[in-house]
This record gives C-alpha cells, structure tokens and sequence, in this order.
C-alpha cells in the first residue's frame, strides 16, 4: 500500500470514497422500481469494488471483476431487462401482512450477526499479501501457482461446470417450432387460394404515387380513371396522418403549367 | 487499513442485499441481489486474504466469481423461459409447482 501522507494509505483513500458510493448504489439497487436503473446501480456497485480489490493488492482480481462482472454479467442482466420488459412494473403490494419490516429487521440480524461475530475472529493488524505476491514474482503468477497446484482439482470441476453450465443454457433457450416453416413455394400456394376464396390479388401492391414535387410513400397513386388507389399506401400512415389529398398534391404542378401557357400566350401576342 | 472496516462494509453490502432478495418480487432484481450478495463475500475474501498475507482467498474469490458467472446464465435462461410461458417476471405469480 502507498502512503500519500502520514497515516494515510491509499487503500485508505480508496475505501472512504469508494465504500460510500457502493452502498448508496447498492440502496439504489433495491429502491429503484425499474429493472434497468437496479441493474447499472449494480455494475457501478461492481466498479467501485473492483477499485476496493486493486486497493487490496488483488490487481487479477480487479482486472476479472471488471471483465467478468461488470462487462459479461451485468451486459448479460441488461439484455434480459430488454428481452423481459423494460417497463413491467411490479406491485408493491404485500402478499404477506409485515413482509417489508421483517425483511428489513432479518437484514439488520444478518448485518449484526455478520460484522460481529467474523469482526471478532480478526486478529488485529494486517499482514498484507505483498510479500505473498512476491513469492512468485507477481500478483497474477502467484495465483496461477496456486490455481494449478494446490486447486487444480477445484479449477478442473471449475470446467466441468461451466460446460453444464453453457449446455443447460442452450437446452433452456431452445424453442421447439411448433408450426412448420412458410417457404416460398408454400407462400405461394396461400396466396393463390386467397385469391380463389376471397379474391385477393396475389401479386404485390401498387406503389405510391409519383407527382411533379411529391413521390413520399404517404403521397397516394392514382387509377386510370383519376381516383385514389387506397392499397398504394400502407394503413398505418393512414390511421396516423390520412390519406393525403391528391389534388393538393398536385395543384402546385397545376399552377406552375397554367402560369407557362399563360406566359406562352403572352409571348404568341407580342410576335 | 484496519481491517475491521471491510468486514462492515462487507455485512452492509450483504444485508442490503439480503434485504432486496426478501422484498422484492421482479425476478431480475432478486437475481441481481444475489449477485450482490456474492460479491460481499468476495470483498470479505479479499480482505482476509490480506489478513492472512496469502493468496487463497483470492483464489477463492475467483472460484466464487467462475461460479456466479455459470449460475446467471442458467439462471436468466430460466427466468426468459418462464418469461416466455407466463409473460410476466414477477415471482409471485409462479405456482406451477404447487397443483
């Protein structure tokens, strides 16, 4: 640990500025009624303790914290959020009378049992790991040693598990199909019985209309006989904006013609 | 640094979390206040790793965090799937396996 000044370590630093934020976050968290604020409530409770573990003189474990943690856990809560609902709120209504208040009573029983009873296996003083990082020459060899030493069988079952884990994830995200798959020619088959019962066309719609000034896919095309073809344009702009008027559409051309011949009957005079 | 001052800050983390995990009924946030709750264990880990002046504890941490990362892939796979059935990821609507 560094000493910036006397009796100040910057784990110190560290702790009184990161562990405040931690636990506003973590409040945060259980307080906030939408998915997605808990979930970056928690990645930042997670960046903070990764700075607590690089305090600690546990540099691998800051890196994998915020790798694994923040980036592949969290990331992975967050696409759920989105798959799940990000707005579906939850009642905050009590199935069981005093349910709120005997939670927050059984955590403050967890907190007193937790801080007093592992508060006083502590032996006063820290060794610190710097000469255990030494041993090895550093942080990250020092665990490796371990890892494939001492718990090399943990670190096999490790695998094991992580393999169950990825198998079990796909057996669950599999969907069987319940109806057979539409290819073209089935497609085609359907349109044309469409068009026998009901006498639907079976090939594609007209395409909006094309005028002077306006070709928007809003702008409607005309039929031979100069009326609007209601299929040229899709009914969802129609509910949310109507039909546009084609004579509106038109007029601008109308008037642009009219002012030519008019000119051109001018110019006829003067010769 | 005393010690003394993560195993608190430790204990508060945890029993936030524990707090979340009994009050809350979204699915996701109970999963998240799990997450939560391991990683107050991992800091406490980390912090008697220190104590001890060995490496073990982050060792142990680090099985705790390959162990966290396999339990949320199955577990959110379940909570889609149930999403996906029930269309709803409160908890307290799931009582298939009470009939």
């Amino acid at each position: 640990m560094t000493t910036l000044v006397p009796l100040v370590t910057g784990g110190a630093v560290a702790f009184w500025i990161c562990g405040p934020i931690m636990v506003a976050a973590a409040l945060g968290m259980i307080l906030f009624r939408k998915a997605v604020y808990s979930a970056l409530s928690l990645a930042l409770v997670m960046v903070n303790l990764a700075i607590i573990y690089a305090s600690q003189d546990a540099p691998f474990l800051f890196v994998v914290q915020i790798i694994v943690y923040t980036g592949a856990v969290m990331m992975l809560f967050l696409f759920v959020v989105m798959l799940v609902g990000v707005d579906s709120r939850e009642s905050m209504v009590e199935k069981v009378q005093g349910h709120t208040v005997a939670s927050v009573l059984a955590a403050v029983g967890a907190f007193i049992l937790l801080a007093s009873y592992v508060g006083s296996s502590l032996v006063p003083g820290a060794r610190g790991v710097e000469a255990a990082n030494a041993t090895y020459g550093g942080n990250v060899q020092g665990l490796a040693a371990l890892l494939f030493g001492k718990y090399v069988l943990a670190f096999e079952a490790t695998s094991a598990l992580l393999i169950t884990a990825a198998v079990g994830a796909m057996v669950l995200a599999y969907a069987e199909r319940l109806k057979p798959r539409l290819d073209q020619k089935a497609r085609a088959r359907l349109r044309i019985e469409d068009f026998v019962t009901n006498g639907v066309h079976p090939g594609p719609r007209p395409s909006s209309g094309v005028y002077a000034r306006h070709n928007a896919i809003t702008s409607p095309a005309l039929l031979p006989d100069g009326s609007v073809s209601e299929d040229s344009v899709s009914q969802v702009l129609v509910q949310r904006s109507g039909l546009a008027d084609p004579n509106s559409l038109a007029a601008p051309t109308r008037k642009a013609f009219a002012a030519l011949e008019t000119a051109q009957g001018e110019d006829e005079e003067e010769l | 640094m005393n010690p003394n001052y993560y195993v608190v800050l430790a204990a508060i983390l945890f029993a936030i979390g524990v707090v979340g995990f009994l009050v809350r009924k979204n699915a996701l946030v109970l999963f998240m206040s799990v997450e939560l709750m391991l990683n107050a264990c991992n800091l406490l880990l980390v912090s008697f790793s220190r104590v001890h002046g060995n490496l073990d504890g982050q060792v142990a941490s680090f099985f705790v965090m390959v162990v966290a990362a396999a339990e949320v892939v199955v577990g959110l796979s379940i909570i889609v799937m149930i999403y996906r059935v029930r269309h709803s990821a409160n908890v307290d609507n799931e009582n298939l396996l009470r009939y």
